[in-house]
């Protein structure tokens, strides 16, 4: 006689909690595609940057003075998020309310002083594929910021409503993941258009 | 020309030469693997327990069968060879015909316009360089070096019974060669979509004896002879006048480039890049609508009057 | 409804008052409102499969006028821009609009009955996937009928795309289409790698999924990397275009190489994720008519992802003649020599399926049954063109036309076919008509073969492809001739198929719960199944549970009629991702417009960005917004919130 397997289990969580739900996964798969984005973006630096002449580089030196504590800025505004969802998790809504408002005012100051920046610069985006690459990559990431900070704000004005708690917050921790990768993609477009031609590359 | 112009599974240049065999060899593997497969096929289907529906498909019983995990293996260990096979004949292949002759006897600059082969002769000695359109000659038996141009698209340059395709890319210079191996007249044609006539952008490849190929060259460098007869003076003042806007005719003062150089125009078989001949009437066809016959060439209409496509025909035909 | 945090699933038996109360929690509303809400996967397969034949459709009208046109040479039935939109638009229509869509559009609706859940892992993003996809197929045939259709074929190089050489908005079309297209295509893959790895029945260990969920799975994964590949090609293209940029340009310094790079990267793996769930219908419903377990099932699944892989490393294949470097070549070249391998391993496992079983023929066996034979055919013509120097001959020239048309309409026409033979019972509760059946598949495989057999030859013969005429005297009058005929029987064997369907909806024989006794769990529900799909979830205890008493694996033996019952609200059970082993119960959403007006805004938005009215691109925006705000409010049923001070009461009824 073949036993017949049933499934009983006991005691199952009902929905996300903390960071365990069908959300995460989704956020995530999503937010590889992003990354592949950016990696495509990169390549066509890398690649344009490679086979071109001497001279590609409209800016062999780029200026570190607003980009480099831009974007220390924005790491801290990752600090800043990461902080109002200890909050949250921590069941202290004032915590989780100052963190969201912090990222959120970093996030607008990096993107106002990177307009700044963009205003700054000698070429335009039609100028050569050096400026529209520069142009498009840190133009498609500052979209991204974009997004981020409608969702930081979504965050606070949810939290302000009371809706989260330790358990109920996997929106929280999928919005703030996704915060994170923006600055982490950042990390990559910095050092690959601020720093690689220190590094020597397309000289 | 052969009845199969653009044919490629016969050769008759070395660079196609080396790679003909592997060609064959890869279709008899091909064609050997189909019939294995559909053999297998057949057999395996006709085992069946017959045709039917859905009552039939519930009617017949359900069984584990047996374990055909070895077949798989025993499968993938037979096709593992012809797979090796032609992957090292592939590297062995390249290595011999993938790079540039070393010493070539002659260099040509060929670009790719739409819709024609723009093919410059080069040499030390400037003067001794000329332009010419759409038929190629070649000393028969020595290695010609190509280098490839892109003026506008993507274009690509194939000659099948001498030579693999090899893009014109803007921006880049590639390199091909070519090498025939006897006397003939090969047909080429561009591989790259490149627009409203990519289908009538084909070239020639004349390979002659030596001795009748610098013959071919001295003749080119020659400017074009004067007008004698009064039908073609007012034929070539015309040219000057109207086709010198896009065309060159060395020795007078129709000195454009961005079209197919006239000089010589008479010595070719063919006319708008392959095709149509390059007869009378065919010429005359084509001055006055191009449109007609290459619709979406680059060359418009003209509208010349009966008595201007005499003139400009008779001044034309002098350009032997 | 219970709000507890935390329940042990109530244990029970199938019954009338379970199923009364699981219709009223997953059924959609009658009407408008309910059609353009619905969140139901099967609803949504269907529309996609409809949709997808449609465009099989379209696209196979455009290629019968274009082979009336090279039906002999020097003939003026088209003009050579008429010819360049039709060949470019069909390609599109096939390969985007046709050939994936109709892959999504099966395992949308088989996906959870294959699976033993009651839904996809997020089925509001399922409804926006068919609605973006509806949508950008739209925006695309909108060009393609007032004259402005993709006019550099599927694959739209530059510099020809550019706005020198490319003036009208062919081109603007196309790329902001595309772009458009791609997102549907995203959601679609996030949806399906998550419902894969969490929403498996109990006791469906990733080794016992059908293989339909691998190929699926994979294809997913793929597309989930690669698709951002062409959307940032067309984007940069359209900038080019509009904007004055020069990323493709070498006026300023930009690449027309990087165009082909972007786009292969994203085409390479493309045409394996448009086959391998195909495949996979074959390797789930090939064994059922050969009356035993498939072959091999681990070396099937490995093969899946090993093809997929592979499938990353060989995109320069397509660019053998652009003068790069020999070293380059070579290792793509082997790679390309390589990839045949894991494919010949499925041929095998097939063969052997068959060979082993004792197969009843019916249509459906005929069309998985002769698309092995079709696939080695595309297979071989494919491993010749991974030799470079091979390649350099055969490329661009009708040779490939009869490579990608064998691997396309063998490894993924022919396999839809068998499984709309396959599957039509479950879906529609009637049978398709049996002797219609055989017609159909004899129709299709002799006009396909007499089409495209011998394009072979002609390729050989030196025909390049995309050309809009072509003269006497090249060998290859007679060749198209016959390619021309042939094509018209593919196209009255298709008819065919529609006729079937059609007539089978209304007069089709009644097909009851499993009319092939087939073993896997779609087939244990009624057909059509109810909108929750299963009463009680079952638990599995192989890969055949419906075989289980006969194949007597000696594993335990799968639990179908008692199981959870999940019916405190719209529920279902949310499992791990390798051993599948219970961990959450899942709350689903409701019908909801949130979709629909999503895809509106973004349709408004892109047709702004055509037009260049900012003010529409703006509009379009703003209703994207206020539809995203709408979707992603933490809502209390779905417990993505605690109850506030100010919720109501919990009631009986669901919130």
């Amino acid at each position: 006689m073949v036993e017949v397997v049933l499934a009983e289990p006991r005691d199952l969580p009902v929905g996300p909690t903390g960071r365990r739900g069908l959300g995460s996964w989704g956020v995530v798969t999503l937010i590889a595609s992003e990354a592949a984005l950016f990696s495509y973006l990169l390549f066509a630096y890398y690649y344009t940057g490679a086979i071109s002449n001497p001279g590609w580089l409209l800016e062999p030196s780029p200026a570190l003075k607003l980009a480099l504590p831009n974007t220390i800025l924005l790491l801290a505004s990752s600090g800043a998020a990461w902080w109002g969802e200890r909050g949250l998790l921590t069941s202290r809504r004032r915590q989780a309310l100052l963190g969201f408002a912090a990222a959120f005012v970093m996030g607008t100051v990096f993107t106002l002083v990177q307009l700044q920046e963009w205003h700054s610069k000698p070429y335009s985006l039609g100028d050569s594929s050096y400026a529209s690459l520069y142009f498009l990559t840190t133009g498609i990431h500052m979209a991204h910021v974009l997004v981020g900070l409608l969702v930081l704000a979504a965050l606070f004005v949810w939290t302000v409503l009371d809706y989260f708690s330790p358990r109920r917050r996997l929106t929280v921790s999928a919005g703030v993941f996704y915060w994170h990768f923006v600055d982490l993609i950042w990390l990559f477009v910095f050092t690959t258009y601020y720093l690689t031609p220190y590094l020597g590359f397309a000289k | 020309m052969s009845a199969t112009p653009l044919n490629y599974l016969v050769s008759a240049g070395r660079r196609a030469d080396v790679v003909l065999p592997l060609t064959w060899l890869t279709l008899l593997i091909s064609i050997t693997v189909c019939i294995v497969i559909a053999t297998l096929l057949w057999i395996a289907v006709s085992r069946a327990r017959g045709a039917g529906g859905a009552a039939e498909t519930r009617a017949a019983p359900v069984q584990r069968g047996g374990d055909g995990i070895r077949w798989i293996k025993i499968g993938l260990m037979i096709s593992a060879v012809p797979l090796l096979v032609t992957f090292v004949w592939t590297m062995v292949a390249l290595a011999t015909v993938a790079g540039p002759p070393r010493n070539p006897a002659l260099t040509l600059d060929v670009t790719g316009h739409q819709w024609w082969w723009e093919v410059k002769y080069d040499s030390s000695e400037p003067s001794q360089e000329f332009s010419t359109a759409n038929e190629i000659h070649i000393p028969v038996g020595v290695p010609v070096l190509v280098r490839l141009h892109g003026d506008d698209v993507i274009h690509s340059f194939w000659v099948p019974k001498l030579t693999g395709k090899t893009d014109t890319i803007p921006g880049q210079t590639n390199l091909s060669w070519l090498q025939a191996s006897q006397p003939g007249r090969y047909q080429g044609q561009c591989t790259e979509y490149c627009g409203l006539q990519h289908a009538h952008m084909a070239f020639e490849v004349v390979a002659e004896d030596n001795a009748d190929f610098q013959r071919w060259r001295a003749h080119q460098l020659e400017p074009a002879a004067k007008p004698t007869s009064a039908v073609a003076q007012r034929g070539l003042d015309l040219v000057e006048y109207r086709c010198g806007l896009c065309h060159g005719v060395r020795g007078t003062s129709a000195g454009a480039i961005s079209a197919p150089d006239l000089t010589h125009l008479m010595t070719r078989r063919m006319l708008a890049a392959g095709t149509i001949p390059n007869d009378a009437g065919h010429l005359v066809a084509w001055i006055q609508s191009p449109q007609g016959i290459k619709p979406g060439s680059l060359m418009p209409d003209q509208y010349l009057s009966a008595g201007q496509l005499v003139d400009v025909r008779a001044y034309l035909e002098t350009l032997q | 409804m219970n709000r507890a945090n935390v329940r042990t699933p109530a244990i029970g038996i199938d019954s009338v008052a379970q199923q009364a109360r699981l219709l009223s929690l997953w059924g959609t509303a009658p009407g408008l409102k309910g059609f353009f809400s619905t969140v139901d996967h099967k609803q949504i397969g269907i529309r996609y499969i409809v949709t997808a034949f449609i465009f099989l459709a379209l696209g196979g009208a455009e290629a019968l006028v274009m082979r009336l046109q090279l039906a002999g040479p020097n003939l003026s039935l088209l003009t050579p821009d008429q010819y360049n939109q039709l060949f470019s638009t069909h390609g599109m229509t096939m390969i985007f609009l046709y050939a994936s869509p109709i892959l999504s559009g099966f395992s949308n609706y088989l996906w959870p009955l294959l699976l033993g859940s009651r839904d996809m892992a997020f089925p509001r993003l399922n409804a926006l996937s068919y609605w973006i996809y509806l949508a950008s197929g739209v925006f695309l045939y909108a060009g393609f009928l007032t004259g402005n259709g993709p006019n550099d074929g599927w694959f739209n190089y530059v510099p020809l795309a550019s706005r020198a050489y490319n003036p009208g908005l062919n081109e603007d079309f196309y790329s902001l289409g595309m772009v458009f297209l791609g997102i549907s295509t995203t959601v679609g893959a996030a949806n399906f790698i998550v419902t894969a790895m969490r929403m498996r029945a109990p006791g469906m260990s990733i080794n016992r999924m059908p293989i339909l969920i691998w190929g699926t799975l994979t294809a997913s994964a793929a597309n989930l990397i690669v698709v951002p590949a062409v959307s940032l090609a067309f984007l940069m293209l359209w900038m080019d275009r509009q904007f004055g940029t020069h990323f493709f340009d070498t006026a300023g310094g930009g690449q027309p190489l990087l165009w082909q790079h972007l786009f292969w990267i994203f085409g390479h793996p493309w045409v394996y994720a448009i086959v391998l769930p195909a495949m996979g219908m074959v390797s789930d419903g090939l064994p059922v008519f050969c009356r035993r377990p498939v072959v091999g099932y681990s070396v099937l699944a490995l093969s899946t992802v090993a093809t997929m892989i592979l499938g990353f490393g060989v995109w320069v294949h397509h660019m053998f003649a652009t003068g790069l470097p020999g070293l380059g070549l070579s290792f793509f070249s082997g790679a390309s020599i390589a990839i045949t391998i894991p494919s010949a391993v499925a041929v095998f496992a097939w063969l052997a399926t068959i060979w082993l079983g004792r197969p009843v023929i019916t249509t459906a066996f005929l069309f998985f049954a002769s698309m092995i034979l079709l696939f080695v055919i595309g297979g071989v013509s494919g491993f010749m063109t991974a030799s470079v120097p091979v390649d350099w001959q055969l490329t661009d020239t009708y040779f490939v036309v009869a490579h990608i048309h064998y691997v396309l309409v063998g490894i993924n026409v022919f396999p839809v076919v068998g499984a709309v033979y396959f599957w039509f019972p479950k879906m529609t509760g009637k049978l398709l008509d049996e002797r219609l059946g055989r017609w159909n598949f004899w129709t299709m495989f002799i006009g396909f073969n007499l089409a495209f057999l011998p394009m072979h030859l002609t390729g050989l013969l030196g025909m390049p492809r995309r050309v809009y005429t072509y003269a006497d005297g090249m060998g290859w009058d007679t060749l198209n001739l016959i390619t021309s005929v042939g094509s018209f029987i593919l196209a009255i064997g298709v008819l065919l198929l529609f006729i079937n369907v059609i007539r089978s909806l209304k007069l089709g024989a009644p097909a009851g719960d499993n009319p092939w006794d087939a073993p896997t769990l779609e087939w244990s529900v009624p057909s059509p199944p109810p909108s929750y799909n299963f009463a009680v979830i079952p638990t599995v205890a192989s890969r055949h549970p419906l075989w289980e008493d006969r194949l007597k694996e000696g594993e335990g033996s799968s639990s179908l009629t008692r199981g959870m019952l999940l019916v405190e609200g719209k529920e279902t059970i949310g499992t791990s991702a390798l051993d599948a082993a219970p961990d959450m119960i899942l709350e689903m959403p409701e019908d909801t417009l949130a979709p629909l007006l999503l895809a509106l805004g973004l349709s408004v938005m892109f047709v702004g960005l055509l037009l260049k009215v900012w003010i529409a691109v703006t509009a379009g925006c703003l209703i994207v917004g206020i539809a995203l705000l709408a979707w992603m409010w933490p809502r209390r049923q779905l417990r993505e919130r605690e109850p506030t001070a100010g919720d109501a009461a919990p009631e009986s009824s669901h919130g």
